[in-house]
């Protein structure tokens, strides 16, 4: 067949067929459009095996790239991956988030061990031995975090002269400085789980240090109470992200039956997901370090919150979602 | 069929036929992540007067920060494909199936970036990408996407209407092509380099200069239209 007569008959159909994807690209006209779409698919088909037969008779370039566009648009439309953004973001939280973590509970252990461990060794060396934190923090940072939990100061934390419109500022802080750690934590992970390691090391050790080096010099009752409302959520988002950043380390130090680059894939598959779980529990623990962790409320209902907060942290990452456990 | 000399990556669809994806080299992508550092240090001096409102303001700053540090490529790729500055230079990121990128592997190219910027100004992800055949750099190769030209509109070129007449018999079908080509696209060249190439096209019947030209669009015509009495 000469290339007039097969562009003759068959271009009414690439004259649908490029209506419809001029209304598929366009995400308003998108809805108004769904009836005819159920022809859609046919006519993709369609496409592609004039453009298989453009090919293979040799028509001109012109016309083969003319249907090539045409068949990678449609391509774009048929093939792309949907989700509903709302439900699914409840989803997520609900059940994809817990159940993978669940999935990798290994190495989440792993990353927890890395961090709490080293955290709580500092913490009891320095609680004995006075000169120890100096090893980690130089003087300048000590006297820093002295002068803020000092209990003269009556405000744990920050200044009395604290104020709501403070709070919102250190909001901004926490998310932009813990949501960043966290994220930096995960990406670590690619030089072969090395930055990970080192950074859920040395979190752990400095906050270990630091919390050791207060309760020595009496300066707990204000910096437990402080600590104590938000640290389940944000401890535990920082291993999780560790955790996330290990599983890339484990990807290409040991890939199993995969190649390295396949095994990369499907493992930071799973790691973007505990990231981003670990990203809204680092906000969640922004917003109750901004608004209520250095808050008037009496240290005891702030102990009481925090080992609340544990027990909370616990039951939503061991049940949520659990009914879908055996499902891939 | 060999791989071709080009940065043409065929990806072959579900109906069996290849899509050309055309990879992105270093350098479009690198300015236009300098565009993009310009747009969002832009971004950031039209929020900085919020720091009129004390407190509240710091705290707003400090988000957009963090979300222009962060979010700003997720943003863009995820809603259009790609960020302002990749669509000024006609990039988009796309899965390596050609379809467009979702939040999963944007969100993962986009947080290693971290350490394809390492130790430097992206060291490693220039060095990634000039070892990679398809310029991926480690984001990319992680989250299984690939930095393309989008589709330009192409002008529908049209074979000349002149009097069709027969090629010699026997014509090769690659010859057969570069004559449709010639015919589609000689009249963008050069006058002398369209008649350089008509004479080779044309050469084996003794035909020189314009008469060259006009000879091979007869054949193309005689190829795409048929013989001038009927057709097929």
């Amino acid at each position: 067949m000469k290339q007039d007569a097969f562009e003759a008959a068959a271009s009414p159909i690439w004259t649908d067929y490029r209506a419809m994807l001029d209304a598929l690209e366009n995400p308003r006209r998108r809805r108004a459009h769904v009836p005819a779409l159920t022809t859609f698919p046919h006519l993709h088909r369609r496409l592609c095996s004039d453009y298989a037969l453009a090919r293979s008779r040799r028509y001109s370039p012109g016309l083969i790239a003319e249907l090539e566009v045409l068949v990678r648009r449609g391509h774009r439309q048929l093939y792309r991956r949907r989700s509903a953004p709302l439900r699914s973001t409840l989803d997520f939280m609900a059940s994809q988030f817990p159940r993978t973590l669940r999935r990798h509970a290994s190495v989440f252990w792993i990353a927890a061990a890395l961090f709490f461990l080293p955290m709580i060794g500092m913490g009891i060396a320095v609680h004995q031995d006075a000169d120890l934190v100096y090893s980690l923090l130089d003087a300048e940072q000590v006297a820093e975090f002295e002068s803020l939990y000092d209990p003269v100061r009556h405000q744990p934390g920050r200044g009395s002269e604290r104020q709501a419109d403070t709070d919102v500022a250190m909001f901004g802080f926490y998310v932009m400085n813990n949501v960043g750690i966290g994220f930096r934590t995960f990406a670590g992970g690619l030089i072969l789980g090395l930055g990970s390691l080192v950074i859920l090391l040395v979190n752990g050790l400095s906050i270990g240090a630091v919390a050791g080096h207060l309760t020595r010099l009496d300066y707990g009752a204000t910096f437990w109470p402080f600590v104590s409302g938000h640290g389940p959520y944000e401890l535990t988002a920082i291993a999780i992200c560790g955790a996330a950043g290990l599983l890339l380390g484990q990807a290409l130090l040991a890939p199993g039956q995969h190649t390295r680059l396949a095994a990369l894939r499907a493992n930071a598959r799973d790691a973007v997901i505990l990231v981003g779980g670990a990203a809204v529990l680092l906000v969640f623990a922004a917003v109750i370090e901004a608004f209520w962790s250095a808050g008037p409320a009496p240290s005891g209902l702030k102990y009481g919150v925090g080992v609340l907060g544990w027990v909370l942290v616990a039951v939503y990452l061991v049940l949520a979602g659990r009914a879908g456990d055996d499902a891939p | 069929m060999p791989t071709p000399i080009d940065t043409v990556r065929l990806h072959e669809t579900p109906e069996g036929v290849d899509l050309a994806l055309r990879v992105a080299g270093p350098a479009p992508r690198a300015i236009a992540y300098l565009l993009d550092v310009v747009i969002r240090f832009a971004l950031l001096i039209v929020v900085l007067p919020l720091a009129a409102f004390s407190g509240f303001g710091t705290g707003l700053i400090l988000l957009a920060l963090f979300g222009l540090e962060w979010l700003y490529p997720v943003f863009f790729e995820v809603r259009s494909g790609a960020t302002p500055g990749k669509r000024s230079m006609g990039l988009m990121v796309v899965h390596d199936d050609g379809t467009p990128v979702r939040l999963p592997a944007s969100l993962i190219r986009n947080l290693l970036r971290t350490v394809d910027f390492l130790p430097i100004l992206y060291g490693v992800g220039l060095v990634s990408m000039l070892v990679d055949r398809d310029f991926r750099r480690l984001g990319d190769l992680a989250a299984g996407t690939l930095v393309v030209y989008a589709d330009t509109p192409p002008e529908k070129p049209s074979i000349p209407q002149v009097a069709a007449q027969a090629p010699p018999a026997g014509l090769a079908l690659e010859a057969q092509q570069a004559i449709l080509a010639f015919a589609e696209r000689g009249h963008a060249l050069s006058e002398a380099r369209r008649i350089e190439l008509a004479e080779i096209l044309a050469g084996s019947v003794g035909r020189r200069g314009e008469a060259a030209v006009a000879q091979v669009n007869a054949w193309a015509a005689w190829l795409a239209r048929g013989a001038p009495e009927g057709r097929g």
